[in-house]
């Protein structure tokens, strides 16, 4: 597996209100024999615990970094999650794993 | 997990490049998996786990299977990458393999202008992959531009990230020639010097810097100048599975230069069997078969001892460490290599010895 040095990110990063896509490079989806969400993209993977696979999987382009907190925080019954997702999306994005939108 | 799978579906190729990773007797085998043999190995890999898949060769686009194969892999649900020179691919063949499923083109360019990349290749064929890596992108693909590096082209190393950027690819490989096979052979006029390694390498950093998330430069070292062993593969029969034109499965595309190990067939046991049990993929497993500097090396579960084919190459016993290893008692010979271009300089004068039949008598 390839593991780039990655430079920063050009744009800055999500704040709670920023809505969140995927970026279409990258092809999110569960993996039966890794029983694991995996991103893949050319010539690499990389596989997700199991908190990141629920975060990516609700990426939509329309849900900001707070709709999706609080969106795992209702299925999860967890208190706020607002900055464990929030501080996720600032890894993801510098990763080009996802892009801010508006 | 053999996360990786790559198909070499064919060791035919119309280039000629000098330091191809083709065996050198590639000629010699000729019993190409049919289509069918190659789709059981699909299913058969994504069984075993196997998510990533690159279409290789030789070159790919000689099968006119390709499509076909690339459409039932993509059923599997692998990520599908095609590994290509280029040649032989047209804007028609690109849309049949994009509505086939495929994902990714990896495209290889040996220079920034036709006279270099002609020579180098052994072809004309510069123009049309500049064409066709627009056409690459005008189809919607994602693309990895490939460039093998060695003494003749790592001085065009800025000109070519600025090529790269003006054909808008995500990806840029500077592959330093790893030296096996054909690029052995040719290695005393192919290695580059370190001064121009260390150019090309500022080029790289500066070009990062400015680039920022535009483009990724991916710079694969020439592990001769380093004092330790690339991880190779990860390991021996770690995450990487080739399966070579005849069926010989592998554990890195150039494994079948090690003699007196028996690589299975994808034609006499299932791929489970060879992946899990076969004593061709045991052999260089976890760490138990190393020798001293490797065996009592806090860096082992690190570096997994380097390159079996390196030190097979160099020593004769591949169960040694990797020769590039400053710890390794045979890591002279790498100097001498060194030394040797070092004092050849920059200059490439004598004739490469292209990739090619070997004849009677050779």
């Amino acid at each position: 597996m390839f593991a780039p040095d990655l430079p920063p990110a050009d744009l800055p990063p999500p704040g709670l209100r920023t809505v969140i896509e995927m970026n279409p490079m990258y092809l999110f989806r569960w993996e039966e024999p890794q029983q694991a969400f995996v991103l893949l993209y050319p010539e690499g993977v990389v596989k997700l615990n199991g908190p990141a696979g629920a975060i990516l999987g609700a990426v939509d382009g329309e849900r900001s970094v707070a709709d999706i907190a609080a969106l795992l925080s209702a299925r999860y019954g967890d208190a706020d999650l607002s900055s464990d997702v929030l501080e996720f999306m600032e890894t993801a994005h510098a990763q080009g794993w996802i892009r801010t939108k508006s | 997990m053999p996360l990786w799978l790559v198909l070499e579906l064919t060791y035919k190729c119309p280039l000629k490049c000098p330091w191809c990773n083709n065996p050198v007797d590639f000629d010699k085998y000729r019993n190409e998996l049919t289509t069918e043999e190659w789709k059981a190995v699909l299913r058969e890999g994504r069984r075993l786990g196997a998510l990533q898949l690159g279409f290789s060769g030789g070159e790919p686009m000689l099968r006119p299977d390709l499509e076909e194969l690339v459409g039932e892999a993509d059923r599997l649900g692998y990520y599908t990458n095609l590994i290509t020179s280029g040649v032989g691919l047209n804007p028609q063949r690109l849309a049949a393999l994009k509505a086939a499923g495929l994902k990714q083109v990896q495209l290889s360019l040996q220079a920034c202008d036709s006279e270099l990349n002609a020579k180098l290749v052994g072809l004309d064929v510069w123009a049309h992959k500049i064409a066709i890596a627009r056409e690459i992108k005008a189809q919607g693909f994602p693309m990895v531009l490939n460039v093998p590096v060695s003494r003749f082209n790592i001085d065009q190393t800025e000109a070519l990230i600025e090529l790269a950027e003006d054909l808008g690819v995500e990806y840029l490989e500077f592959a330093n020639l790893q030296y096996y096979n054909w690029a052995m052979l040719n290695r005393s006029e192919l290695l580059p010097t370190r001064e121009q390694l260390a150019r090309s390498e500022a080029a790289v950093r500066a070009a990062r810097a400015r680039l920022g998330r535009k483009m990724t430069i991916y710079f694969v070292i020439p592990d001769y100048y380093d004092g330790r062993p690339k991880a190779c593969m990860n390991g021996w029969g770690a995450i990487h599975l080739t399966i070579a034109p005849d069926g010989t499965a592998l554990p890195c595309q150039e494994a079948r230069l090690i003699e007196g190990v028996d690589f299975p067939n994808v034609r006499d046991g299932g791929l489970d069997w060879i992946w899990k049990e076969s004593p061709g993929f045991q052999k260089f497993r976890g760490d138990g078969w190393m020798k001293d500097p490797c065996r009592s090396c806090d860096e082992r579960a690190k570096d997994f001892g380097g390159c079996r084919c390196q030190a097979f190459l160099f020593t004769g016993d591949a169960a040694n460490a990797d020769p590039v290893c400053s710890k390794s008692p045979h890591r002279h010979l790498i100097d001498a290599a060194l030394a040797q271009a070092a004092e050849r300089g920059d200059a490439c004068r004598a004739p490469l010895q292209m990739r090619a039949r070997q004849t009677e008598g050779m």
